[in-house]
């Protein structure tokens, strides 16, 4: 049993198992903190960005200019944004038999794996953790797409160039394996070859390994999954939460028992709190609101901004922000609104309750529907016309480089009116901000990640007890910026296994047992003997049967009768037809118990001699000498049928 | 042997109140608990005292599932639970769970409130019977204890509808509810998995019926409520509230639009608007085209139908009506009929079954006056048209989920005698498979024979394995051997030598040694040549050898040889084997016993 990890990046995992005779990928997380190296790329013409100086080395012998730019003392390459893949070198992607998706922020890099690589396997996920990864491989294509870039830059990932370009560009790593963003051709495509799955739904892979996803709070539809057979299982938790928020909550009780648990997906932000985060969000919002600015709010389509809309609606009448304009903009705000609705089976039990009554789990629908918040496609058609300031405006992307979200920034920076509050934990805010620089607008950072804490893991571990964790090697130490706290990291006994990308561990697993199945025939044949108290034995002989994987165990076929052929007619000679060893037998004769059965067998003539071993038994009518010794018996006879009495 | 009983208490050779039970691996399980459209009286409900003569059901019972929210499956439901007593879990899926309160209250409502009954469950009761409703979802497999599992999977039928799979060990039952396996306008196609039941447990309301394409019984329906419309009659669709009525309603919507008619669709009861919002916020259970389009445009959205209000069943000129309930037997529905039943302009559809005792059904059958309370008489001169809209699987349809699920056993409920035994001629001669059907309180027991699953070790499995070769022979089947150790409830399969180890025994010889005695007039040592040859021409196939100590094997079986001190033509061979030889050594002693062939030299 291995494991082969794809991915380095701790929450956005891509790991391969092979388990018994199956691969499985876990998860196909992509990892977009690359794109924090490009420029933002603007959707009208930006001439603040078009004028910035090209790189140029400081002795003048490397000069990128097309390629480099420089802004605010940083190198940004300009260029169509490229995203770090997962390792495909590692092993033989076609050779992957299912891919397991935990939830759909973890299934981004879906279509750089299923096409192209030879990959004809199935994908399994939750139906909501499909149709909001479609919307948000869908947005993110969109995004690319609606401002091509002629350019795209090479010479910079030259390994020469590369090492003399000032950081971060220069620790960049796998520069020449980024790729560019999918198409919604490859999207579509890829997402064929999902089947749906519910919670605690059992899949078997080939007859030989059971894979179910469990339910996991973190986000609609994400779970984590139990991967077993009869005598050995994994547990993969990858983005978990504890929190109550709109998920169903976390299933811990499944992930029990466990030979090996593969840990990911912890929170990124271990020392912010969910909830403070949320009243830090709605404080500086009313406050820039009442102050006349506006507020920017760069997120995902789908998630905490169903939160974050939920917690607003409680919040706007006491804060009487009842006319302040809230917009959402994405190309799939409609749809993420739309889509959030209808799972009912998803959500936690408060929202279920609520579409039993029947009213939408959400109220956002309610915002909706009072004009509160509008959604539109883009800033394009309808909003442009529409929009009123000051506004609070949701979009995307976080990365600050595609997306709506470059036009608000490059409109609302220059005002320290305004206020752009950063929600998302996946990318560092300052770095996010620097083709911004310099920048007028205030910034606020209220990171809200619901996932597991190493507090929250270690209490959950004691209780689900693994025998072996195995984690990416970033939990195993405190974070590089806060090295002296050391309850933030994982503490375990055996020490967890550690992992980075390109690791290959082997998975301490010893497999001894495999389920057989005796088929009901040949269970109602056997003689079982106890041999001792509460254990009995029976020796069985039968045929092996396999097939897909699975075993049965039938009957011996008695051999058909020999067809009488004219030209031999002296049948007894054929040598018997099954070649067949009897089973061993066991155990010491006692020589009372002997003797009387073999009285009870009408044989009384008897003569009993004592020898060094044992005794050797003379039975004069039958002329027949039995040796009885500890380890064996010796029967010599003259007549052809010896006496089977054992 | 183990068995499987299962007892219908209700829909046992008959429509309405069903309500199965199933003994399968030592647990008992309620399916259904339906009520009789057809009875005002006892008969109404299934007869719970089969279960228990006294009292409370929760101890015979480890749990009860609800297929779907019509109430012949589930209008029993808090009279079982709140009214005789029943606390253990009942499962039902999200759906059925947020309507069927809904339809127990309004069947509540009609029964108590408008007939005046009393001893009848109350609005309380049925909200604390819901309480002890725990959701399933499709496909998920809910562990209801340790042994027994329930697996959920789509019915189409109505919103919400589930066809059940129930397992104990290796024994398993599978009961479909209603379903349909042909999609319509909302919903999709029941489906399930190979599973191979021991008994597929099935409805049968269409069981002689082959429907034909849905498209043509569209085009009529449309055709007839066209017509009336256009000669100045009104249309009465007695429907359910949920279910066909969302159907029909997404057909009229369109047809409306297309011909851009202006004749007013109403449908009656406040529940509409609320049923509609049901579909809307379980639009994954629809069927995919409606899944695929809703963020653009929801099918559930009607423009052109509206709210019925009483007096508009006077209005004049055409209209056309969904009212409830669907087999005219009491309500909104029986008050219009009443209304527009003497004039042949108008027209009636029954677009679903109608059970027995309902005036949907005497009217299906042609009966032309009906006795109404009161002994008043009511001439029915409107037009009466069936259309069959149900959504049951038909004759087609139940072969086609028999060969979806390759049950062993067949059992059919929820359907006429006479039809089902017909479709159970089909059954057998089509499967080979037993069929039954039970009726009312009759116990059908099925035996079952499961597979024992025991616990091998790797080693023996692999070197099984590698000694099968990579293709198994089928013609030449191997034995292997080993020792299944039975200890504290686990089952272990072993190699022998493996098991002696673990138990500490040691291995016992048992050896024979066989005295023959031959007649053969040639020294020892050709004797022993003679022997080795004649036993190398019968024994092909096997090792011989003929060692130089003058002894010859015959694979582990030493044979020695001695002349008699008498007589030198009489030699004694000494036959030596193990019991694990012992055929090959009896056959040995016997082959020798006879002599050797005198043509050998």
């Amino acid at each position: 049993m291995k494991l082969y990890c794809l991915s380095g990046h701790p929450t956005l995992p891509c790991n391969v198992l092979k388990f018994k005779s199956t691969t499985i990928m876990l998860d196909c997380g992509l990892d977009t903190t690359s794109v924090l190296n490009f420029l933002p790329l603007p959707l009208v013409h930006s001439p603040r960005l078009s004028k910035l100086p090209g790189w140029v080395s400081k002795d003048g012998t490397v000069n990128l200019e097309k390629e480099l730019k420089e802004c605010a003392g940083r190198v940004f390459v300009d260029s169509q944004p490229e995203f770090c893949l997962p390792e495909k070198e590692l092993l033989d992607l076609s050779t992957i038999d299912v891919i397991l998706i935990s939830n759909y922020h973890c299934m981004m890099a879906l279509p750089y794996i299923t096409e192209h690589t030879g990959f004809t396997g199935t994908v399994y996920a939750t139906e909501p953790t499909l149709q909001i990864g479609r919307l948000l491989m869908e947005e993110l294509v969109n995004f690319m797409e609606r401002v091509p870039k002629a350019q795209s830059a090479t010479c910079w990932k030259n390994k020469e160039i590369q090492r003399m370009l000032p950081g971060p560009l220069k620790d960049a790593v796998e520069v020449w394996t980024w790729k560019r963003c999918y198409s919604m051709q490859e999207v579509n495509s890829a997402l064929s070859k999902v089947q749906l799955v519910g919670y605690s739904q059992k899949v078997e892979l080939f007859g030989a390994v059971q894979v179910s996803p469990l339910s996991s709070g973190y986000s609609l539809g994400s779970s984590n999954w139990i991967i077993q057979s009869h005598h050995e299982k994994v547990a993969y938790v990858s983005g978990s939460s504890l929190l109550t928020t709109h998920p169903q909550p976390m299933d811990q009780s499944s992930l029990k028992n466990s030979d090996v648990l593969i840990l990911t997906g912890l929170t990124q932000m271990p020392t912010a709190n969910p909830d403070g985060m949320l009243g830090d969000f709605c404080s500086n919002l009313a406050m820039t609101i009442r102050a006349g600015g506006n507020v920017l709010v760069p997120c995902y389509s789908s998630g905490v901004i169903y939160d974050l809309l939920e917690c607003l609606y409680q919040f706007i009448e006491s804060a009487s922000l009842g006319t302040t304009p809230f917009y959402f903009i994405s190309p799939v705000a409609n749809s993420s609104l739309e889509f959030s609705q209808i799972f009912a089976e998803w959500l936690c039990h408060n929202k279920q309750s609520k579409v039993y009554l029947p009213e939408p789990p959400f109220p956002h629908a309610e915002l909706i529907q009072t004009n509160k918040l509008k959604h539109y496609p883009s800033i394009h058609g309808d909003f442009s016309s529409e929009f009123r300031q000051p506004c609070v405006v949701f979009t995307g992307h976080p990365s600050l480089r595609f997306g709506d979200v470059v036009h608000f920034m490059e409109l609302w920076g220059k005002s320290s009116l305004n206020t752009i509050i950063f929600t998302e934990p996946d990318f560092s805010y300052l770095d996010a901000l620097a083709p911004y620089q310099p920048l007028a607008m205030k910034c606020v950072y209220c990171p809200i990640d619901t996932r597991l804490n190493f507090h929250q893991v270690s209490k959950l571990l004691k209780e689900v007890q693994p025998l072996h964790v195995v984690c990416p090697e970033q939990y195993t130490q405190p974070p590089p910026s806060q090295s002296h706290r050391s309850d933030l990291m994982l503490e375990l006994q055996p020490p967890p296994m550690p992992y980075r990308r390109c690791s290959v561990l082997s998975l301490p697993f010893r497999r001894r047992y495999e389920r057989i199945h005796l088929l009901p025939e040949l269970a109602n044949s056997l003689v079982p003997s106890e041999i001792k108290p509460g254990i009995s034995v029976a020796t069985v002989s039968a045929v092996l049967h396999s097939k897909d994987n699975k075993h049965t165990l039938q009957s011996v076929p008695k051999p058909p009768p020999v067809p009488p052929t004219k030209k031999r007619k002296r049948v007894i000679e054929e040598p018997p037809e099954v070649l067949a060893p009897k089973p061993l037998l066991s155990g010491a004769v006692p020589l009372e118990a002997f003797l009387a059965t073999l009285h009870k067998h009408g044989i009384t003539e008897v003569k009993v001699e004592e020898t060094a071993d044992g005794h050797i038994l003379h039975l004069q009518a039958e002329d027949t000498l039995i040796q009885l010794e500890e380890d064996g018996t010796h029967i010599v006879c003259d007549n052809n049928e010896p006496l089977r009495l054992l | 042997m183990p068995e499987i009983k299962v007892t219908p208490l209700g829909a046992g050779q008959d429509v309405g109140r069903s309500c199965i039970l199933v003994s399968i691996g030592g647990k008992n399980i309620m399916l259904d608990c339906g009520m009789h459209m057809g009875y005002n009286d006892d008969r109404r409900f299934p007869d719970f005292s089969y279960i228990t003569q006294n009292g409370r059901l929760t101890e015979f019972l480890d749990c009860v599932i609800i297929s779907h929210f019509h109430l012949d499956h589930c209008g029993a439901l808090p009279y079982m639970s709140e009214m005789v007593g029943y606390d253990g879990p009942i499962y039902m899926t999200h759906p059925t769970k947020a309507i069927c309160p809904i339809l127990l209250e309004d069947f509540r409502k009609i029964t108590v409130d408008k007939k005046g009954e009393t001893n009848f469950f109350t609005s309380q009761m049925i909200k604390d019977c819901m309480k002890k409703v725990i959701p399933l979802n499709l496909h998920q497999t809910v562990q209801v204890d340790d042994e027994l599992e329930i697996k959920a999977y789509y019915a189409g039928h109505v919103l919400g509808a589930a066809m059940v799979h129930i397992k104990v060990g290796s024994e398993s039952v599978v009961y479909t509810g209603d379903y349909n396996m042909t999609p319509d306008r909302h919903l999709g196609a029941a489906w399930i998995d190979k599973c191979r039941p021991d008994i597929l447990i099935s409805e049968s309301t269409y069981a002689t019926t082959i429907r034909d394409s849905k498209r043509c019984r569209e085009r009529d329906f449309l055709k007839k409520v066209h017509e009336t419309i256009e000669r100045g009659g009104k249309v009465l669709i007695p429907v359910f509230a949920l279910g066909r009525a969302q159907e029909l309603c997404i057909l009229l919507e369109t047809f409306w639009e297309r011909m851009n008619l202006k004749a007013p669709i109403y449908f009656s009861t406040g529940l509409t608007e609320k049923a509609n919002h049901y579909y809307k916020l379980f639009i994954t259970w629809t069927n995919q085209k409606i899944r695929k389009t809703f963020v653009q445009r929801n099918m559930f959205e009607f423009k052109h139908i509206k709210a019925f209000d009483r007096s508009y069943a006077d209005n004049p000129g055409p209209m056309v009506v969904f009212a409830t309930p669907g087999m005219l037997h009491a309500g909104q529905s029986l008050q219009i009929f009443k209304k527009w039943a003497g004039n042949e302009k108008n027209m009636v559809i029954m677009p679903g079954y109608c059970v027995q005792g309902t005036i949907g059904h005497k009217i299906l059958n042609g009966q032309r006056k009906l006795e109404m309370e009161g002994r008043a008489t009511l001439d029915v001169k409107l037009q009466v048209e069936y259309m069959s809209f149900s959504a049951h699987a038909d004759a087609k349809g139940i072969m086609q989920l028999i060969r979806m699920a390759e049950p062993r056993n067949m059992l059919l409920v929820h359907g006429e005698a006479a039809k089902m035994e017909f479709l159970k001629g089909k059954i057998e001669q089509e499967f080979n498979i037993n069929c039954y059907m039970p009726a009312n309180g009759e116990t059908e027991t099925v035996t079952t024979n499961p597979s024992v699953p025991v616990d091998i070790s790797l080693n023996l499995l692999k070197r099984e394995m590698a000694l099968g070769g990579p293709l198994p022979d089928t013609k030449k089947p191997r034995t292997m051997h080993g020792t299944l150790i039975m200890k504290e409830n686990s089952l272990r399969l072993v190699s022998p030598e493996q098991a002696l180890k673990e138990l500490g025994l040691n291995e016992h010889q048992l050896r024979f040694t066989c005295r023959v005695q031959l007649q053969d007039p040639h020294s020892d040592s050709d004797t022993l040549h003679r022997i080795y040859t004649h036993l190398k021409s019968v024994l092909k196939g096997y090792t011989i050898q003929h060692l130089p100590d003058s002894t010859v094997m015959v694979e582990s079986i030493v044979i020695k040889l001695s002349s008699s001190a008498e007589d030198p033509n009489t030699k004694v061979l000494l036959l030596s084997w193990s019991y694990q030889d012992e055929d090959l050594g009896s056959f040995l002693s016997t082959l020798l016993k006879k002599g050797l062939p005198s043509g050998l030299c």
